[in-house]
C-alpha cells in the first residue's frame, strides 16, 4: 500500500514570490521522513505540494514533478482529487468537523465519496479509531460533537479520519505544536506504529521529536529573509543528528542559529 | 549582644500611590436616578410642560450631572468620568428601547381586542368599509404567499451569489457583483416597484398580481441574503475547508457537505431577517398587487391584498374609528408574524449551530 515518492526539480511560487527552490528528494515507503529547518524556509509549503494542497491557495503554482511510485502528480491529466484521496494530510490545528459527531468525522472522507453501507463504515470507524489509540477512549459516545474532545483527542481523531481513506502517504504538517507532552507522545507512539502501513512525512520545529520519530531527516534553510528556501540535506536521522555533513545543519542541530 | 530594632508600622517608607480611595456605595447611581427623576418630573410639571418626553430628557440629563459632581466630590475626577460613561451607556440605551417598547406595548393595547377567530379568518368582501366587522384572512394569506414566492426567488439566488463570492469569485466580475449587490441594498423600494411596473406590467403586459408584487420583493430580499450569507460564509475557517480537500473531496461536494452545513444556523439566520424585512414593505405591493377586499388564493392572477396595505387602507382610505380599529389588529398580527419569524430564526441557529461541549 505504501508508496515511494521521488521529487525531482520542484520550486513553489505565491503570486511572484517564490518559497522554495529546485528540491530533489526521495522519501522511501514504510518509513518516517522528517522536515526540520527554522520558519519561513518552506519545509510546509514543500509538504503542501507533495498532495497539491498548495495550488488551493490562490495564485499558487508549483514547476517540477513530483512521481508517486512513477506517476507524475503535476502531470496535466492528473486530478488533484484522485491525488489527495491517495495521499492523505493531517493539520498543525486539530480541525474536525464541527457539524458532525466522532462516528461521521472519521468516515466523512468514505461518506463523501459516496460510501453507504452501515457495516462497511462501522468496521473502517472502528479499525481508524483503533488505528488512532483512540478507540477505547470514545467508543461509548461515537456519535458526540467531535468538537467536544481534547485537543490530543481532536487530533488523533483527525489522524483516524485521514487513514480511514486508507491512503498511500500521510503527510503530517507539525501535528504536536498544539498539543501537550501527554497527546504528543501519544501521537509520536501512534506515528511509530502507523509507518508499518504507510509512507509518513512529518513537518516538526522540535528536533527531539525528529530524532524520536524519524527513520530519516531533511534540513531546509534559506540564504536570508525573502529569499526562496532550500533543502540543505537529506540523510539518515542518526547521521544527522550526529554527524551531518553541512556545517548549516550542525549549526542548527546544535541551536547556533534558527 | 545583639539589639534588635524594630520600625513601627507607620514609620516605614511609603512606596507607590495609595491603594485604597473613597467609593460610594452600591445604591448610588439607582438612588442618583430616582433623585433625577422626581426632579425632573418636579421641573416640568413646574415649569407646565406637556410633553412627557421633555420630562424624561430634563431627568436624563440631571442623571448625568448629579452622578459625575457626585462622584467628582466623593471619588475623585477619574472615577467620576467612568460613572458619567457608564451613566451614558445606560441613558442612550434607555432611549433606544422605550420607543421600541412603547412600539409593542400599544399596538398590543389597541389591536389585542380585536384579533379574535373572526377577524383572522374573514375577509372584508361585503363588509361595509366604514361599518364594524370584517377581516384580514385575504391580506394574510396575500402577504404569505407573496412573501412565500418571493423568499422561493430570492433565497437561492442570493444563496448562490454568495457561494459564487466566497468559494469561486476572484478579480473584475467579482469586485462588479459586489458592487452591484451594494447598490442594490440601497435601491428604494418604490424604485424596485416601478421597475417591475414597467417591465412585468407595462413591457410584457401582465396583469397586477401577488407575484409581481414578490418579484419586487425578491429584488429587495436578494441583496440582504447575499450580505448576511456571504458574512456567514467568510466565518467558516479555511482549514476546515482544506482538511475536506485533503481527505480527498471535491470542492463542490466540501461547499455543499462542510461549509454550507457548519454556517447554515447563520444563513438561516439572514434570510429570516431579509424575510421580516420585505414583510412589512407596502410601497412596491401597492403599486403592482393593486389590493382587493376579497379572497383571491392565486397569487398569479388578479389583485391581492397584503397586511401593510389593508393597514394603510383601513386607516387612511377608511379613515374611522372600526377602520383604526381594523387597522390595529392587522398591525398586531404583521409584528406577531415578524416576531414569529425571528424567534424561529433563532432557533434553527441555536439548533444547527456547531456544537462544543458534551
Amino acid at each position: 500500500m505504501a508508496k515511494r515518492i521521488d521529487v525531482s526539480g520542484l520550486s513553489a511560487y505565491y503570486g511572484t514570490t517564490k518559497a522554495i527552490e529546485d528540491i530533489s528528494m526521495s522519501i522511501e515507503p514504510r518509513s518516517v521522513t522528517a522536515f526540520i529547518g527554522p520558519s519561513g524556509c518552506g519545509k510546509s509549503t514543500f509538504l503542501r505540494t507533495l498532495n497539491r494542497m498548495h495550488e488551493v491557495i490562490p495564485g499558487a503554482r508549483v514547476e517540477g514533478k513530483v512521481l508517486l511510485d512513477d506517476e507524475n502528480l503535476y502531470a496535466s491529466n492528473v486530478d488533484p482529487v484522485a491525488v489527495r484521496r491517495s495521499i492523505g494530510m493531517v493539520f498543525q490545528r486539530p480541525n474536525p468537523f464541527p457539524t458532525m459527531s466522532i462516528y461521521d468525522n472519521v468516515v466523512a472522507g468514505l461518506k463523501l465519496a459516496g460510501v453507504k453501507k452501515k457495516a462497511v463504515l462501522d468496521e473502517v470507524v472502528e479499525r481508524s479509531l483503533k488505528g488512532a489509540n483512540l478507540w477505547k477512549e470514545v467508543h461509548n459516545r461515537l456519535n458526540k460533537p467531535g468538537a467536544g474532545l481534547s485537543g490530543g483527542q481532536q487530533q488523533r481523531l483527525c489522524i483516524a479520519r485521514a487513514i480511514a481513506v486508507e491512503p498511500q502517504v500521510l503527510l503530517m504538517d507539525e501535528p504536536c505544536s498544539a498539543l501537550d507532552p501527554i497527546s504528543t507522545l501519544a501521537i509520536e507512539d501512534l506515528i511509530g506504529e502507523l509507518k508499518s502501513q504507510f509512507t509518513i512525512v512529518i513537518v516538526t520545529h522540535n528536533m527531539q521529536q525528529a530524532a524520536r520519530v524519524s527513520d530519516r531527516t531533511a534540513f531546509f534553510n534559506l540564504a536570508g529573509v525573502g529569499q526562496p528556501g532550500k533543502l540543505i540535506e537529506l540523510d539518515d536521522t542518526q547521521r544527522i543528528f550526529s554527524n551531518p555533513s553541512v556545517q548549516a545543519t550542525e549549526d542548527y542541530i546544535s541551536g547556533r542559529f534558527g | 549582644m545583639s539589639v534588635v530594632t524594630t520600625v513601627p508600622e507607620d514609620a516605614r517608607p511609603q512606596t507607590g500611590p495609595k491603594l485604597t480611595a473613597n467609593r460610594l456605595p452600591r445604591w448610588t447611581p439607582p438612588a442618583v436616578a430616582a433623585g433625577a427623576i422626581a426632579l425632573g418630573c418636579g421641573i416640568g410639571a413646574a415649569g407646565g410642560l406637556e410633553s412627557h418626553l421633555q420630562w424624561g430628557l430634563i431627568s436624563a440629563l440631571l442623571f448625568l450631572l448629579g452622578g459625575y459632581l457626585i462622584s467628582a466630590r466623593v471619588e475623585g475626577r477619574r472615577q467620576a468620568k467612568d460613572r458619567l460613561a457608564t451613566s451614558v451607556v445606560w441613558v442612550a440605551f434607555i432611549l433606544a428601547v422605550v420607543p421600541l417598547v412603547s412600539l409593542t406595548v400599544y399596538t398590543i393595547q389597541q389591536g389585542i381586542g380585536v384579533v379574535d377567530g373572526n377577524f383572522l379568518s374573514h375577509s372584508m368582501k361585503g363588509v361595509i368599509q366604514t361599518g364594524k366587522g370584517g377581516g384580514i384572512y385575504h391580506a394574510l394569506l396575500g402577504t404569505l404567499q407573496q412573501v412565500g414566492l418571493a423568499t422561493v426567488m430570492a433565497a437561492p439566488i442570493g444563496l448562490l451569489t454568495a457561494v459564487y463570492l466566497v468559494e469561486y469569485g476572484r478579480g473584475g466580475l467579482a469586485k462588479a457583483v459586489t458592487f452591484f449587490v451594494d447598490v442594490m441594498t440601497g435601491i428604494p423600494s418604490i424604485v424596485a416597484g416601478l421597475f417591475v411596473f414597467s417591465l412585468w406590467n407595462l413591457a410584457l403586459g401582465f396583469n397586477y398580481s401577488g407575484f409581481s408584487g414578490s418579484l419586487a420583493l425578491a429584488i429587495l430580499m436578494i441583496p440582504v441574503v447575499v450580505r448576511s450569507t456571504e458574512e456567514m460564509l467568510k466565518l467558516v475557517p479555511n482549514e476546515l475547508r482544506e482538511a475536506s480537500y485533503a481527505l480527498g473531496v471535491p470542492k463542490w461536494k466540501t461547499i455543499l457537505r462542510i461549509v454550507l452545513p457548519t454556517a447554515i444556523g447563520g444563513i438561516t439566520t439572514g434570510v429570516m431577517l431579509a424575510v421580516a424585512r420585505i414583510t412589512g414593505e407596502t410601497a412596491p405591493v401597492l403599486m403592482l398587487v393593486f389590493g382587493a377586499d376579497y379572497i383571491n388564493s392565486n397569487p398569479f392572477d388578479g389583485p391581492q391584498q397584503s397586511l401593510p396595505m389593508y393597514i394603510w387602507q383601513q386607516y387612511s382610505v377608511v379613515n374611522n374609528d372600526n377602520g383604526y380599529a381594523r387597522a390595529w389588529g392587522a398591525a398586531l398580527v404583521l409584528i406577531a408574524f415578524v416576531m414569529g419569524l425571528n424567534l424561529i430564526a433563532r432557533g434553527i441557529a441555536r439548533w444547527r449551530s456547531p456544537k462544543g461541549g458534551h
